[in-house]
């Protein structure tokens, strides 16, 4: 008889699957999987250390790029624990703007996880559906930044500027004209927040067409049902948070349990798995989108009644307007110093997290009073829920190693740093 | 701030640490009602077990675990509390990472504390954290002792500490580099490690493979200097901000 005997099997860096540069030592028996190495570090550019390098603002571009699904989310935790070290707190108006594009990025990255994770498992056609309402929610993120992807948008003592009055339209071109342009343009007549209230009152029915597609699709169901089931204990002891932990009926979400910015003030619910399989998580995360839905459309309808300053006018953290510094000295220094040299952060440490499409993202900060960081450390999610690998997926079969990867949500932005 | 850390029963919380750490705490600090302790090396994994264990402080989760690199630490490259009469000179000199390539790291003199490790810890029962730090003894070889039989999930934060710092971690069963490249030399979040790097690749024409090479397609420049002033102007924002709120 033929003796066999395991090998080991290479996936990765460059596998359509790998969402990324993720490199799995595979160790196979059959098609069992008997031990998981994943290789990271491919992406690798030492974030934290170039942020030591730098004044304190220079790296909130930075933080976009780690997780950079969730752009937002990232800066805010970097953001707030600043704040915190400064001892500065932003505006009513900018909290509620900060929550309102939290959550936006939530359903970005949802999205963008619906789409991607049913594209490994053999759906096609969810992507082109999710990728229809990132484009719409993509185009807020221009219109109040100028950027779509990396904002920038959120500063220490509030965000970058108030919301835009107009939205953006789409012009003519030689495919879009007519009746077809009007349609695409529907939505754009008012504010951004007359946009963002369209898109609310939308939305819901585009939820359930990904749910047609999938929820109930036995394809989907036989990948994901009872494929690589995570206990509470086990979540709890690897670290895990957010959807991954929600997933196996922990209900523990930092926007319920310790509530920043204004999400004490909003009214949510908290989706939770039962067996904390794939397809739970898969619910957990369409309901969250939801729930993101109604949290938007009370944050709009707060910012339409109440305007006010998004910055603090503390010119020793925040720039002054450009028209106070043309006739005032003190605001020209201000300026001056600011942008040459930055603000100097009192000494000490601190940890801000947010609760982040992903999980708990994290900023641990140093410093020792300088312009500069002197250690900042950032806890992604994806990493701990990666670095869990090899104990969830021992004994499954290699096509649940996919399932997997998708269902962690992993983006190697964050996980290397 | 009390956004930061919505915690209940804060003061009950610490008098029962410090009658259950008892004379392992070395150190105990509130600042901003976060809370950070201090242990020794040696006592590093009996005090997890008692704060993952007991069922009044029952820490399940180790949210994060870090290196820092504590030289330099309060040294700024710009002289702000007095008048300097060396001119343009003092913002371009200086000994941060930024100014240095491989060839010319400097070579600290032996600094006992150099590094520390940090831990977060999370309490999902009470919904409580807590940063616990232990400073090592030693410079040159640098090591606490594992924590993976407590926290499963220190696993990879730990073998990231050992890439980026060379903090080694005993009893760890893989140790090894996980965020650095394949066969590095040098751990590169050490404050005496070169920004730029040591090595760059590029593909070489002529051997028809990739190869290493010291850096030289980028210099050590720093564009904004080190500086660190400690005037008032946080608390005359505080006291704003208190007064913004009264109203």
């Amino acid at each position: 008889m033929q003796e066999i005997k395991n090998y080991t099997m290479n996936f990765g860096p460059q596998h359509p699957a790998a969402h990324g540069v993720l490199r799995l030592v595979l160790e196979m028996d059959g098609e069992t999987i008997v031990r998981a190495d994943p290789h990271i570090g491919l992406l690798h550019r030492a974030t934290e250390k170039l942020a030591e390098s730098k004044p304190f603002n220079q790296s909130i571009g930075y933080m976009d790029r780690l997780d950079y699904v969730s752009m937002m989310c990232n800066e805010h935790a970097y953001v707030r624990a600043i704040e915190s070290l400064l001892g500065v707190e932003a505006p009513e108006r900018a909290q509620w703007i900060r929550t309102m594009f939290d959550e936006i990025t939530r359903i970005l990255n949802h999205l963008m996880w619906v789409g991607s994770n049913a594209l490994d498992l053999g759906a096609m056609a969810v992507f082109l559906y999710a990728f229809r309402e990132r484009e719409e929610l993509m185009d807020c993120y221009e219109a109040v930044s100028g950027a779509r992807m990396h904002a920038t948008y959120y500063r220490p003592g509030g965000v970058y500027r108030d919301l835009p009055e107009v939205m953006p339209k789409y012009g003519e071109s030689k495919w879009h004209k007519g009746k077809d342009l009007e349609r695409r343009n529907a939505w754009r007549g008012g504010s951004m927040l007359d946009f963002l209230d369209a898109f609310c009152a939308d939305f819901p029915r585009r939820v359930d067409e990904y749910e047609e597609l999938l929820t109930n699709n036995r394809i989907w169901k036989q990948r994901t049902v009872d494929i690589g089931i995570v206990s509470p204990e086990q979540a709890l002891a690897w670290g895990m948070s957010g959807p991954m932990l929600r997933g196996s009926g922990v209900e523990w979400d930092l926007r319920k349990k310790q509530p920043y910015a204004k999400y004490a003030d909003v009214d949510f619910d908290i989706p939770v798995g039962v067996k904390g399989d794939c397809y739970d998580r898969y619910l957990v995360r369409v309901e969250e989108m939801r729930q993101s839905n109604r949290i938007i459309k009370q944050c709009v309808d707060w910012l339409r009644a109440n305007p006010g300053p998004v910055m603090v006018r503390n010119y020793k953290v925040a720039p002054p307007s450009r028209v106070e510094m043309k006739d005032d000295m003190e605001a020209l220094i201000h300026h001056f110093k600011l942008f040459t040299e930055g603000y100097s952060v009192p000494a000490g440490e601190t940890y801000s997290a947010v609760e982040a499409p992903k999980g708990e993202f994290g900023i641990y900060l140093v410093s020792d009073g300088a312009n500069k960081p002197f250690r900042l450390k950032c806890r992604a999610p994806s990493f701990v829920h990666l670095s869990s690998m090899d104990a969830i997926v021992r004994g499954h079969m290699l096509p649940d190693v996919v399932a997997m990867i998708g269902t962690y949500d992993v983006v190697f932005g964050e996980v290397d740093r | 701030m009390s956004e930061t850390t919505a915690v209940s029963g804060r003061p009950a919380f610490v008098q029962q640490l410090e009658a259950k750490l008892g004379q392992k705490l070395v150190r105990l600090d509130e600042a901003r009602g976060e809370i950070t302790i201090e242990v020794l090396p040696e006592n590093w994994l009996a005090v997890a077990a008692i704060l993952r264990d007991d069922a009044e402080l029952h820490f399940e989760q180790l949210v994060d675990l870090c290196g820092v690199d504590y030289l330099s630490y309060g040294q700024a490259e710009w002289d702000t509390t007095d008048v300097s009469w060396t001119g343009f000179s003092r913002g371009v000199e200086g000994e941060g990472p930024g100014r240095f390539d491989w060839a010319d790291r400097p070579h600290p003199a032996h600094i006992p504390r150099r590094f520390g490790v940090v831990v977060h810890l999370l309490s999902v029962r009470h919904n409580r954290r807590l940063r616990m730090r232990a400073l090592c003894t030693d410079d040159d070889l640098p090591g606490v002792p594992s924590l993976i039989g407590v926290w499963p999930s220190t696993d990879w934060f730990e073998r990231e500490a050992f890439d980026l710092y060379g903090i080694v971690f005993e009893g760890h069963p893989d140790l090894r580099r996980i965020l650095t490249d394949y066969g590095f030399v040098g751990h590169p979040f050490r404050k005496d490690f070169p920004l730029i790097g040591n090595v760059e690749v590029r593909y070489d024409p002529d051997k028809r493979r990739v190869v290493y090479e010291p850096v030289t397609s980028v210099e050590p420049r720093v564009l904004v200097p080190r500086t660190i002033r400690d005037d008032s102007r946080y608390d005359q924002a505080q006291a704003e901000a208190a007064a913004e709120r009264k109203k």
